[in-house]
């Protein structure tokens, strides 16, 4: 009468980076309905276990293990990584920060924060999942960045430098293990519904569900992609943006 | 400023959400914040879910914490909606033991409201399935409630309107169903008296509800459908999936709907083309799924829209079996003089809730929506005059009209709620717009 999935020692795992965001926590939930095995790295470990409590409610007999990691201490990556129960089939990065933008332009460690949780940390953190990859001869790196990458703007050009050198990054490790089994996928969301949009005001078309989200996320173990905008009205969007001359996109308020 | 209306769209309320994003946020807030209530989902007819100066968003208290397959227990924080809750456990074998007419609620507003179904007579109310719940206190506590512990303040929040604490989570028991099938009959009487005998029969089906033609007259006045519903079993179904999914967004009501179109001679004639097809239904089984049974509307999503940008007032009172019948007669009497048209009138049968401030008492409820409009507002004081004499009261979800001497005759336990809440220091801190306009 109720199905259940045989999850087995040797289920695919996923790896999530930044486990308690909205979108960590759907990407999370989608991977178990499949039988993955779940790791979740977060800063937060009480809010982790509870994410983690939630995914083992909802999906029956699903193994969620909790890890701490904060994206900003690159050094104790390393360690994070061997303390893994195993190397994971597919990462996730989901970290990100939007912060204040004009605490941003008057507070430079405030603002080095944001660039650092948004690019220095996950480039760092997937470079060396990628190596960990490379040396098995397979896995999927998806690294969620952000239509704010495509061009800077006066309103987010803090967070937006930060997720546009994790796009550049990404594309850079791409093309390095082309020749590989080992995959790299950019997405960007667009505008998603969550703790970081909370109270801001959205466009309804073109704003997705963390659900969504993770939904195509999921959808990339069976299907080859390089870069992929969540919903597709942003795909002619950002082309136009990125294709206004700076002479003109400069005087612009986007 | 955000629009926080209630589902009914009257009156219009507005003012600041503040949303809280997990259980220790939550308790932040409701120690921070003056004038305060939860707010789920905002399906409160009235100006229940609308603080008084602070509206604490819940929604992202969306954890399901634990589950015991061996008890049916269930914990999950506040902002679990019962669509989710549904949509996680009947494939499993489980469903709430009571649910209201809608599976777009928060756990947190069934248990403050006490939510009940078309098998509180049997079942009782949401409320009496609860384990135990954590209540956030103004004076930064955060106390755990049961039927053992802080019993008091726990049957003070069943039913209590988010005016005791902010809920942050709580265990409550579903049920086995072999699937998510009900095996509906359909049953026709002809008038009043025979709707109220059908519902009153003592061999009555788990689920048992009636709609009422609230503008039939003369010897047609409380001509009604009464639907009873049981669990079906799995060789009772027909089709090959014993869970169905439920329909979503198939149809909608895209914008308002011009008010004029909502009249006495509209709903006159949809209600005898309802009562006519009901009709010919008579005492048929069908087997349906669970959502159209236990949540049509839901269906058809902002129907709300079909009164217009005036909005309507939903009423629901609650009558002492000895004077339903002749009371009830009175205010369809009333009703239909007045061509207030109501599509959507629901009959039912109560029994007594447990929770301090929970709606149900042994009796009879009709739940009418009206259109809003100048001339209503007389009317429904007539007919709260009525409710009041019999013994009755109003349910607080629903109400947006009801005076404070009207709420306090309709409620034997007011003086030891206020009590309570005077003594843990919570009066004035959590408040909502219904607890100002009823003087709570």
């Amino acid at each position: 009468m109720t199905e259940t999935t045989p999850r087995t020692n040797n289920a695919r795992s996923l790896l999530v980076i930044g486990g308690t965001s909205d979108m960590g926590r759907a990407v999370a939930a989608a991977y178990a309905e499949m039988g993955w095995t779940i790791a979740l790295a977060a800063r937060d470990i009480e809010a982790a276990g509870r994410d983690a409590a939630d995914i083992r409610t909802r999906v029956e007999a699903a193994r969620v293990a909790v890890h701490h990691l904060d994206i900003l201490e690159t050094d104790t990556f390393g360690a994070f990584l061997d303390g893994l129960d195993t190397l994971p089939d597919t990462v996730v990065c989901v970290v990100g920060m939007l912060g204040d933008q004009e605490r941003a332009q008057d507070d430079p460690h405030y603002a080095a924060r944001v660039m650092r949780t948004n690019f220095e940390g996950p480039a760092l953190l997937l470079e060396m999942l990628a190596r960990r990859f490379a040396d098995r001869g397979r896995g999927l790196i998806v690294g969620v960045s952000s239509v704010a990458g495509d061009r800077g703007r006066a309103s987010n050009y803090v967070y937006g430098s930060g997720k546009a050198g994790l796009t550049a990054y990404l594309s850079g490790l791409r093309n390095r293990l082309s020749a590989t089994d080992v995959r790299v996928v950019t997405v960007k969301p667009g505008f998603v519904r969550t703790k970081m949009t909370a109270g801001m005001d959205l466009v309804g078309p073109l704003t997705a569900t963390p659900q969504a989200v993770a939904a195509r996320i999921a959808a990339l173990q069976s299907r080859r992609a390089d870069v992929i905008y969540v919903l597709r009205a942003w795909w002619p969007i950002m082309s136009i943006i990125r294709a206004i001359p700076e002479t003109v996109f400069k005087k612009l308020k986007l | 400023m955000k629009d926080l209306s209630g589902w009914g769209r009257y009156p219009r309320l507005s003012g600041p959400l503040g949303a809280a994003f997990d259980t220790d946020a939550a308790a932040e807030a409701t120690a921070r914040l003056p004038g305060l209530v939860a707010r789920g989902f905002g399906r409160a007819y009235g100006d229940a879910a609308v603080g008084r100066d602070n509206t604490l968003d819940a929604t992202a208290l969306d954890r399901m914490l634990a589950f015991d397959p061996e008890t049916g227990i269930l914990t999950a924080e506040a902002g679990v909606s019962l669509a989710d809750i549904i949509s996680v456990f009947l494939p499993r074998g489980f469903f709430p033991r009571a649910v209201p007419g809608t599976r777009f609620v928060s756990v947190g507003g069934m248990i403050a409201s006490d939510v009940h179904g078309k098998n509180q007579h049997v079942d009782g109310t949401f409320g009496d399935h609860v384990e135990w719940l954590m209540l956030a206190l103004p004076d930064e506590r955060v106390v755990r409630c049961s039927r053992d512990e802080n019993a008091d303040l726990f049957a003070a929040t069943i039913g209590g309107m988010g005016l005791t604490g902010t809920i942050l989570s709580a265990a409550f028991r579903l049920k086995r169903v072999e699937t998510g099938w009900i095996r509906q009959t359909t049953r026709v009487a002809g008038n009043l008296s025979e709707a109220v005998r059908l519902l009153n029969r003592t061999d009555t089906a788990s689920y048992t509800v009636a709609w009422i033609d609230v503008l039939a007259r003369g010897p047609s006045l409380g001509r009604s459908l009464i639907l009873e519903g049981e669990h079906a079993t799995p060789e009772q179904v027909e089709s090959d999936a014993l869970f169905p999914t439920p329909r979503t967004g198939r149809i909608g009501v895209p914008t308002d709907m011009p008010g004029w179109m909502l009249n006495a001679w509209s709903v006159r004639a949809f209600n005898e083309v309802y009562y006519r097809t009901g009709a010919r239904k008579a005492d048929c089984v069908t087997i349906v799924p669970w959502d159209s049974f236990f949540f049509p509307l839901d269906g058809v999503a902002h129907w709300n829209r079909i009164y217009g940008r005036r909005g309507f007032v939903q009423h629901q009172c609650v009558i002492p079996p000895a004077k339903a019948e002749a009371v009830l007669a009175e205010v369809l009497d009333r009703i239909s003089e007045k061509g207030v048209g109501s599509f959507l009138a629901v009959l039912k049968r109560l029994a007594p809730a447990s929770g301090l401030m929970s709606f149900p008492m042994e009796g009879l409820t009709l739940a009418l929506d009206m259109p809003f409009s100048e001339k209503l507002l007389p009317l429904l004081s007539e007919i709260d005059a009525l409710v009041v004499e019999a013994g009755g009261r109003m349910y607080l979800a629903k109400d947006a009209t009801q005076s404070a001497e009207t709420f306090a005759a309709g409620y034997p336990h007011l003086d030891r709620f206020r009590r309570l809440r005077g003594d843990l220091g919570v009066t004035g801190r959590m408040a909502s717009k219904l607890s100002e306009r009823l003087g709570l």
